[in-house]
């Protein structure tokens, strides 16, 4: 328990350190530690940012798969719509088509029933003719009596 | 130590207190002598801590830490958060805070010396023709004492420099009992009672604990030097791995809290001259 000068050697010795760690510990370590606490912040907020940005991504996304549903929806309904109204212009074009077909024929009959029935009244007349003049023989002038028979055959 | 016989117990327990002084000391108080053992552990013990510190510091990474730097970093966060805490000038926590973290780490060094075994270093430099070694610094009230002195000197140094050279006079004989001239002298004694109550305990608290500490040491090396083929000296001797062990792992926690209180009180002591009563 003595006291000696290596009180004061010990005090000088004591500031020194002091101040070698003041200047060549201390500082260096703090920064590392500061720009590690920025870093670590910076990273949460990066990362709450991603968290964000997902959350939006998948709103957008849904939105997307909502709005295309609907489109092609909408589509469908129209290409529905369309292909009804096609089947029912087709149909109706079917069925103009077939009455004209019907008419035309309808017409086509009766001309031919016209025409063989002039034929007929042709070969009428020609064998009423015939046989009258088989009847008549001599009697009757074919060209005497033609306005007769042209009578007879607008008759029939 | 005499070689010829083995000492008894007193000359053992005077032997291992005698410090390695450069001239005989003879009175209690003698500011010619030094004692090289103190120094020589003290400063090399101090240099270690900050050249290891420094060298970490130099290549210290703000990514992921190794585990080194990982553990200084603990010490000087804790020291950091204390100083933030004690010390309200950030100016002057740019030299407390590192002051804190030195005082720390070096008496934590210091009182470690504790833990290596009690014999070892003095019969080292017993083999080399040193007589005298003490290994553990802060054992030394001159080791302790210089460092609260330094404590002390800082305090005067903060007081000024917050409060003026004349708020300093003024707090030194108007607190704490009143502005009356009458008080005068009682306030002044009373902040001189307090500044050499503060400096004395601040440094005789780590002397007392690292003496009684390592004095413990000694006794117990006492027991294991008892050993003399008989069974009595069979049981010292196991008594002495009992008693050491149990110790010796109460000491951990001693040298670290000493380290500790010393540090806080630089902080508080600091920390109070900044503030105006």
């Amino acid at each position: 328990m003595n006291l000696n000068a290596t009180l004061f050697a010990q005090l000088v010795v004591f500031f020194i350190l002091a101040w070698f760690t003041m200047k060549f510990v201390w500082p260096p370590i703090m920064k590392a530690l500061d720009e590690r606490a920025s870093k670590i912040a910076d990273g949460l907020a990066a990362a709450d940012k991603a968290k964000t940005d997902l959350q939006l991504a998948e709103r957008r996304a849904t939105d997307e798969l909502r709005k295309a549903r609907e489109t092609s929806n909408e589509l469908r309904a129209g290409a529905e719509r369309q292909g009804a109204q096609v089947l029912d212009e087709a149909r109706a074009e079917a069925a103009r088509i077939v009455a004209a077909a019907r008419t035309a024929a309808e017409g086509e009959a009766g001309v031919a029933a016209q025409r063989a029935k002039e034929a007929l009244r042709d070969q009428v007349a020609l064998l009423a003719v015939a046989g009258a003049e088989r009847i008549l023989r001599k009697e009757i002038d074919a060209a005497k009596h033609a306005d007769l028979l042209n009578q007879l055959k607008a008759e029939l | 130590m005499a070689a010829e016989h083995a000492p008894t117990a007193s000359e053992y327990i005077v032997h291992h207190l005698s410090f390695l002084t450069s001239a005989k000391q003879t009175s209690l108080v003698d500011w010619s002598v030094f004692h090289i053992d103190t120094l020589f552990y003290s400063t090399i013990l101090g240099l270690l801590g900050v050249f290891v510190m420094a060298r970490l510091a130099a290549r210290a990474t703000s990514g992921v830490p190794g585990r080194f730097q990982a553990a200084v970093e603990i010490i000087i966060e804790m020291v950091a958060d204390q100083a933030k805490g004690i010390v309200h000038s950030p100016e002057s926590r740019k030299f407390v805070a590192p002051l804190a973290l030195t005082v720390f780490v070096w008496i934590f060094l210091m009182n470690a010396m504790d833990l290596v075994p009690v014999d070892l270093l003095p019969m080292a430099g017993a083999a080399v023709g040193i007589d005298y070694m003490r290994v553990v610094a802060t054992a030394d009230l001159n080791a302790t004492l210089g460092m609260s002195l330094g404590v002390l000197l800082l305090c005067i140094y903060y007081s000024i420099k917050i409060k003026g050279f004349g708020g300093w006079m003024h707090e030194l004989f108007t607190t704490p009992f009143g502005a009356h001239p009458l008080l005068w002298p009682v306030n002044f004694s009373m902040q001189m009672i307090e500044y050499v109550a503060k400096t004395v305990s601040h440094g005789m608290r780590l002397f007392g604990n690292m003496y009684a500490g390592e004095l413990i040491f000694m006794l117990i090396a006492l027991m294991g030097a008892a050993w003399a083929g008989t069974l009595g000296s069979g049981l010292l001797w196991i008594g002495h791995i009992i008693a050491g062990t149990i110790w010796a792992i109460f000491h951990i926690l001693i040298i670290t809290l000493q380290a500790f209180i010393f540090m806080m009180l630089t902080l508080v002591y600091i920390g109070q001259a900044h503030e105006s009563h």
